[in-house]
């Protein structure tokens, strides 16, 4: 089993309760509108499938859940399968995390790996992920998504193109 | 965090104007419900000297304004004044950049000093991510998170 290392974190306060984040982060009612329209498909336990899928139900990531412990821990292994060229990058693990402080939840977002990452491929998830959950905050907070436009990640599908895998 | 330095990165997305943003950014009517009730003292002009106040007075960081562009970008010199561990460690720099992405604004918040395995930049790396939480919070439900209105007790 190769060792998965924390290369992203990106942690966020929302005023809410780790039920309703819970919620948001594992069904596609929220997701759909936080998570640029994709839903969630997951079995809800340790060893489950897991599935994020586009609108015309393609499988943009694929994986199986290895952590479990609603409302405070959820992770799952995390391939991406589309776009096609991006398939051949390893697996990684993201992670949530989520504990009350004080009347706001905190949630934590790792994405760990298990190889020398190049900055650049790490840069999709870096620049998505603050995206993805700055949309999830304001629409627990809110009740209203933002549509959050992002350019197409050149540097990471460049530096993808470039492995020699 | 590089060989020669360590930063702090984060980056949130608040529905808001770069106006707006700013304001909260700059104004201690804003800052005092996001920020722990701390304000500036700053006229807000490139040399200016910059400090961080808390409520009972004292200046918890002070440096000076490096770049200013209303609306965009405010680079700011930053040491602590509490501690002498972080005080030792000199000056570090504070990018707070603003990019309108349509009805959202992208905030930036960049914090660097120039010494690997920063005791500061790990301090600051905790408190960052629950103050610009706030912030948005604040701009786009009126309610600042109600952890951070407060100065921390025995600091």
């Amino acid at each position: 089993m190769p060792e998965f290392k924390p290369k992203t974190v990106y942690v966020t306060y929302i005023a809410s309760t780790p039920e309703k984040v819970w919620d948001a982060l594992t069904s596609s009612e929220f997701t759909r509108k936080y998570f640029w329209d994709r839903s969630i498909e997951l079995e809800r336990k340790l060893g489950g499938d897991f599935a994020l899928l586009l609108p015309d139900g393609t499988a943009n990531v694929r994986g199986k859940v290895i952590a479990w412990d609603p409302p405070h821990k959820f992770a799952v292994t995390w391939h991406v399968e589309w776009p096609a060229e991006f398939s051949k990058l390893p697996e990684c693990h993201v992670t949530y995390e989520l504990a009350r402080a004080g009347e706001a939840v905190r949630l934590t977002l790792t994405e760990s790996h298990s190889w020398d990452v190049p900055d650049a491929i790490l840069s999709g998830g870096r620049s998505g992920w603050p995206a993805i959950l700055s949309a999830l905050k304001s629409l627990l907070e809110t009740g209203k998504a933002p549509a959050i436009k992002m350019e197409p990640p050149v540097a990471m599908i460049e530096a993808i193109r470039n492995l020699k895998f | 965090m590089n060989s020669t330095g360590s930063s702090f990165v984060y980056v949130t997305y608040i529905r808001t104007t770069p106006e707006r943003l700013w304001q909260a950014l700059t104004e201690p009517e804003f800052t005092r419900q996001f920020w722990a009730d701390t304000v500036q003292d700053c006229d807000w002009k490139v040399g200016s000297s910059w400090k961080l106040m808390i409520p009972d007075g004292r200046v918890a960081d002070a440096g000076e304004v490096l770049e200013i562009e209303p609306h965009r970008r405010l680079v700011l010199s930053w040491q602590n004044q509490f501690k002498p561990e972080l005080k030792a460690e000199g000056f570090s720099r504070l990018v707070y950049s603003l990019e309108q992405q349509g009805e959202m604004v992208k905030l930036t918040v960049t914090h660097q000093i120039g010494r690997p395995g920063s005791q500061f930049i790990e301090k600051v790396s905790g408190g960052w991510p629950i103050i610009l939480s706030s912030l948005k919070s604040l701009l786009e439900t009126g309610e600042s998170l109600e952890a951070t209105r407060r100065w921390p007790e025995g600091i």
